[in-house]
């Protein structure tokens, strides 16, 4: 009983700070999206309800989807290319040679870089006049790329910069998880005869599959909430080509001179609960594994 | 056998980190230089970027340290005895609690930054280093819980039990037995609330973006902003922002890895 009562006492200060700091945000945001809220009355408070009009709005806007879809395609393709990259990396580095613990923790580099740093280093990469894409492009005789202000190009090339970020990630998951594939399996697998390319999709790839659905899933997760990576490279644009729901809901609060807190909660809510129904997935997986 | 697999892997981790070359390359490249056809190596590399960065940035530098210090201490005083509770004192309640952790870790930044928006507005604490670190310290407090909680896990209860029988309470025990045993998840916890909150761009922007101190996130920003973009300075400072990113790589990289893979697979 004692020690009940001391197990709560170590835990006050966490749950007041989750109310304070996660669910009292949460319910502003929420708030925010069923009410008419004007910069004044974001200040002095005192906003109409105005139930779910806010929401209507968003989803009357065009805009709305182009984001959904560039979300998704975003997501679909930054993962499918980061996990793929990751995990030839990963296989790559399965086997130790020289040299090859400095090498992978060097390939974490672009994981741990602040954001803005990635995104601003891409962003002069591909510039149009003076990045060092299009000076090669010219080199092997083909013409330059507005990768960044032209709508047919932008989101290519923010999910690029975020390919390039998430690598790491998938790396050093997917390569722990081979370490975790016992070594007679290989041995039983070489004696049969298998080839490696045999191995790896008999063997290797199957009994790494608990792992690639988490690093997947928690990929996801990550991919849904990006937004310094494509509002620093172009903002949402040119004119929505590259927003993202949560760069759209950003811009909907605080990138215009006459800031729309309503609809940007709006936004917000819709990608939340995107996201939580990633999260709940990847929580449901996990729990699975550790039953079994 | 393997010697291969040596310059082949020096070969890809060389194109894996070019842009972290080509930004130190443009860092010392002269303006002038800047709109001709770029140059692989630095030809006439200058340190204008960096005198730049000396004479304007030096105050988000201070800043985001603050900020960054800040969010390691306030997430490690909320994260380590919770961590304790529920590795070792285990409550009723603590199953629940772990699964509002892990769903708090989902929640995408920009719903949190227009949510503590609309309460610091209210209350007036817009463009406020604390409030800010308070904001920050959201991202790494449910990542530090779990991962201390892991690592707290593996103290022996026989240990605890034995300091009980001596008569030392759980404040002891969690002081005395239970911290300095897990000092690496109290190292990974640290280290991560640092590059997180060194690194953030969102809370910076909607929180902090009017305040007399800024990080260097938003230095970098006005920066980009700028109508004559120069864009060594802008490589000179994201170079001086990642140095603690470098920092980590070299001194600690056991825990980065140990951070990394928490959570997603298990020993």
């Amino acid at each position: 009983m004692r020690s009940r009562l001391a197990g709560w006492a170590f835990l006050v200060p966490l749950v007041a700070y989750l109310a304070v700091c996660y669910a009292y945000p949460l319910f502003t945001n929420v708030d925010l999206s069923i009410r008419g809220y004007t910069v004044r009355s974001f200040v002095s408070g005192g906003a109409p309800l105005v139930g779910f009009a806010n929401y209507a709005t968003v989803f009357g806007d065009p805009t709305f989807r182009t984001a959904l879809l560039n979300t998704v395609l975003f997501t679909v393709i930054s993962l499918f290319f980061q996990y793929t990259i990751g995990l030839a990396a990963a296989l790559f580095f399965a086997r130790g040679f020289r040299l090859s613990a400095t090498l992978r923790a060097l390939f974490l580099v672009p994981w741990l870089l602040p954001l803005i740093v990635s995104a601003s280093t891409w962003a002069w990469l591909l510039n149009s006049e003076s990045g060092l894409v299009n000076a090669a492009l010219k080199v092997v005789g083909l013409g330059p790329v507005n990768w960044l202000t032209s709508p047919e190009w932008s989101l290519v090339s923010v999910t690029i910069a975020n390919i390039w970020i998430g690598i790491p990630f998938n790396l050093v998951v997917l390569y722990s998880g081979l370490q975790n594939i016992s070594r007679d399996v290989y041995e039983a697998s070489a004696l049969d005869g298998a080839s490696g390319w045999q191995t790896f999709w008999h063997v290797t790839f199957p009994l790494l599959r608990p792992v690639s659905a988490i690093t997947l899933l928690l990929g996801l997760v990550y991919t849904l909430k990006v937004f310094d990576v494509i509002w620093i490279m172009t903002k949402g644009g040119p004119s929505g080509s590259s927003t993202t729901l949560a760069t759209w809901s950003y811009e909907l609060g605080f990138g215009n001179v006459l800031p729309r807190f309503g609809p940007s909660a709006a936004v917000g809510n819709v990608l939340i609960l995107i996201a939580v129904v990633a999260g709940l997935l990847y929580i449901r997986v996990q729990r699975r594994q550790e039953l079994s | 056998m393997t010697s291969w697999r040596t310059p082949v892997g020096v070969l890809l981790t060389a194109v894996m980190l070019f842009p972290v070359y080509w930004m130190i390359n443009v860092s010392l490249t002269p303006m002038s230089d800047m709109r001709k056809p770029p140059s692989l190596i630095p030809v006439n590399p200058t340190t204008e970027g960096y005198e730049r960065v000396l004479r304007e940035q030096v105050p988000y530098l201070g800043t985001s340290l603050l900020v960054a210090a800040g969010t390691v201490v306030l997430t490690l005083v909320l994260a380590a005895p919770a961590a304790y509770s529920l590795a070792k004192l285990r409550p009723a309640g603590r199953r629940a609690l772990g699964f509002v952790l892990l769903v708090a870790q989902m929640i995408p930044g920009i719903i949190m930054a227009l949510g503590f928006y609309g309460i610091y507005v209210k209350l007036g604490i817009t463009n406020t280093v604390w409030g800010l670190i308070l904001a920050d310290s959201t991202i790494a407090v449910p990542f530090a819980v779990l991962i201390l909680t892991s690592f707290m896990a593996s103290v022996p209860d026989e240990v605890l039990q034995a300091a009980t029988i001596d008569g030392a309470g759980p404040w002891r025990s969690f002081v005395s037995i239970v911290l300095p045993a897990s000092r690496n998840g109290v190292v990974t916890a640290a280290l991560f609330a640092f590059l997180w909150a060194w690194s953030d761009f969102l809370f910076a922007a909607t929180l902090d973006s009017g305040g007399r101190l800024q990080p260097l996130t938003l230095g970098i920003y006005r920066y980009i902003g700028n109508n004559n973009q120069e864009w060594n300075s802008i490589m000179a400072t994201a170079v001086v922002a990642s140095v603690p990113a470098t920092v980590l790589i070299v001194v600690a990289q056991r825990f980065v890895a140990a951070g990394v893979t928490s959570g997603a697979v298990k020993d």
